[in-house]
């Protein structure tokens, strides 16, 4: 009899992924391209393709998320800038402050962010869908960049001010490239779940914007499980893109990982 | 500005208006009713269903995900490399995918929805963090000392108790923190896979009460409750940690 080794230990998770991961992508697919009653066809996907309001919510959702994204990056990297420097932020409670509103359910902090539109009299529409989203992911933009640049050898910041770089030059030439990839892993946080988010948007325009999550969710709600399995796999495609480009530019990201 | 949503519900939790922004008086009604009444019942039940489901959850993903560690930290290159990337998949996936995918499985195998599907799915997508809070420990273990308990006359299965155990411990339960975490946060995956018999969690119970219009106002003095606990629970936490590694924040 051979004997059990430590290597055997992985097996039931192996079996594991198999079953709850791999299999259920190849249902997707499968479901896809095949009709209700089971024959090969690309049905589906023609009508997706054939339907204008189908497509405009896909390039309308694919706009909402590079905004959000942008808008991130662009408030996100200066505070985790800010946060990783020990000057301002002596004790981690500063990083904490940004991390607590995460563990609040994020259904929660939506409707928060409703009843706070409500409140300021400003009517939900697409600014709230995008605050609302800002206001959901900002720490999954934060957290990446902030690691890379804490974990950051400080010498070389030094060397470039030694070299002559005004402070100009040292963001630009050192701090910025080095921290790409932090920047990267915060893009594919944000991203993926702008993409494919359908509660945010449900709750913070009262169901006037549909987002492309939403159409998923509705055909699958709708048991037109074929067309929203062609839907599924269109994102799915799309989230392959993005996390090949990503991960290109973040080939290192370890450092970069929010956990 | 990221704390604003929070403070208006904590200030409106307690007085008794039916929506927030129309300031009826101060009244602890709110949260008399949370213990007490119709919505209790209900809202009680959605907050055991979701803590039961945290922990069941938590608990199989964590048992599994330490000894798959372990597993795939003995593995050879190729076959190691395999499963972490498919390990990594849950993990860079939509949501909204991962309760489609999960959704089909079940269906085709003809398992109807509910309380079971709902923890294999949370399994799912938390066991892979456990692997990853796991392995990083392994890494920076001594590969002698589990020699050395062999040496010394230990069955494997005891040097890996009395040895490796103790030593990845520490990321066993940050995996089994973060495993309840997620699932308790989880909304996406859990309406995919709860199917219709009446089950809700909170996230499920919170959506359906928000789509209806209005939100039942009593949920106003659940949040309030849940946000001072998880508030104490992360400062104590982080006094804890930063008494005990010192070192660490004088880098």
């Amino acid at each position: 009899m051979k004997r059990i080794t430590r290597k055997s230990y992985a097996l039931p998770y192996a079996v594991f992924l198999a079953l709850f991961v791999v299999i259920p992508l190849f249902l997707i697919l499968l479901y896809a391209l095949t009709a209700p009653d089971g024959h090969w066809t690309l049905q589906n996907f023609a009508k997706f393709f054939s339907q204008t309001q189908a497509v405009n919510t896909f390039v309308y959702s694919l706009g909402i998320a590079m905004i959000t994204t942008m808008v991130c990056i662009l408030i996100g990297y200066p505070i985790a800038y800010i946060l990783s420097n020990p000057r301002y932020n002596r004790s981690q409670t500063l990083v904490m402050l940004f991390i607590l509103p995460m563990w609040i359910n994020f259904l929660l902090r939506t409707l928060a962010t409703v009843a706070l539109f409500d409140f300021l009299r400003i009517p939900l529409g697409e600014f709230s869908l995008v605050f609302g989203m800002v206001y959901n992911f900002l720490p999954f933009m934060i957290l990446p960049i902030y690691n890379i640049l804490q974990k950051m050898d400080k010498n070389l910041i030094e060397a470039a001010q030694d070299l002559g770089a005004n402070p100009r030059q040292v963001f630009l030439k050192t701090t910025l490239p080095l921290s790409l990839p932090g920047v990267a892993s915060g893009i594919m946080m944000v991203f993926m779940p702008t993409i494919s988010t359908f509660a945010i948007a449900e709750l913070l325009t009262v169901n006037n914007i549909k987002l492309f999550g939403t159409v998923i969710q509705e055909s699958i709600n709708n048991n037109l499980w074929n067309y929203g399995s062609a839907l599924s796999l269109i994102m799915l495609l799309l989230i392959g893109a993005t996390t090949m480009l990503t991960s290109r530019e973040g080939s290192s990201r370890e450092g970069g990982g929010l956990w | 500005m990221l704390y604003a949503p929070l403070i208006i519900i904590v200030l409106f939790s307690f007085t008794e208006s039916k929506v927030i922004g129309n300031w009826t008086g101060f009244s602890v009604q709110l949260y008399g009713n949370l213990f007490s009444g119709a919505t209790s019942v209900k809202l009680i039940r959605a907050l055991v269903n979701t803590l039961l489901i945290a922990l069941i959850s938590g608990m199989l993903s964590t048992l599994l995900g330490s000894v798959a560690a372990v597993g795939i930290f003995n593995l050879r290159n190729r076959t190691r490399k395999i499963i972490q990337s498919v390990s990594r998949i849950p993990i860079l996936n939509a949501d909204i995918i991962t309760g489609v995918s999960l959704l089909l499985l079940f269906v085709s195998l003809g398992i109807s929805r509910g309380f079971v599907t709902v923890v294999l799915a949370h399994v799912t997508f938390c066991t892979p963090y456990v692997v990853l809070s796991v392995m990083p420990r392994l890494h920076r273990m001594d590969p002698n000392l589990y020699e050395a308990a062999l040496d010394l006359g230990a069955t494997p299965s005891m040097a890996l108790r009395k040895v490796i155990l103790p030593e990845i411990l520490p990321g066993i339960i940050s995996g089994f923190i973060l495993s309840v975490t997620l699932s308790i946060d989880d909304f996406v995956v859990t309406i995919f896979n709860i199917g219709n018999e009446g089950l809700e969690t909170l996230s499920t119970y919170i959506y359906n009460d928000a789509r209806k219009g209005g939100l039942t106002p009593e949920l106003r003095a659940l949040s309030t409750i849940i946000f001072i606990m998880v508030l104490t629970l992360l400062i104590i936490i982080n006094r804890r940690a930063q008494k005990k590694q010192p070192a660490r924040n004088l880098k």
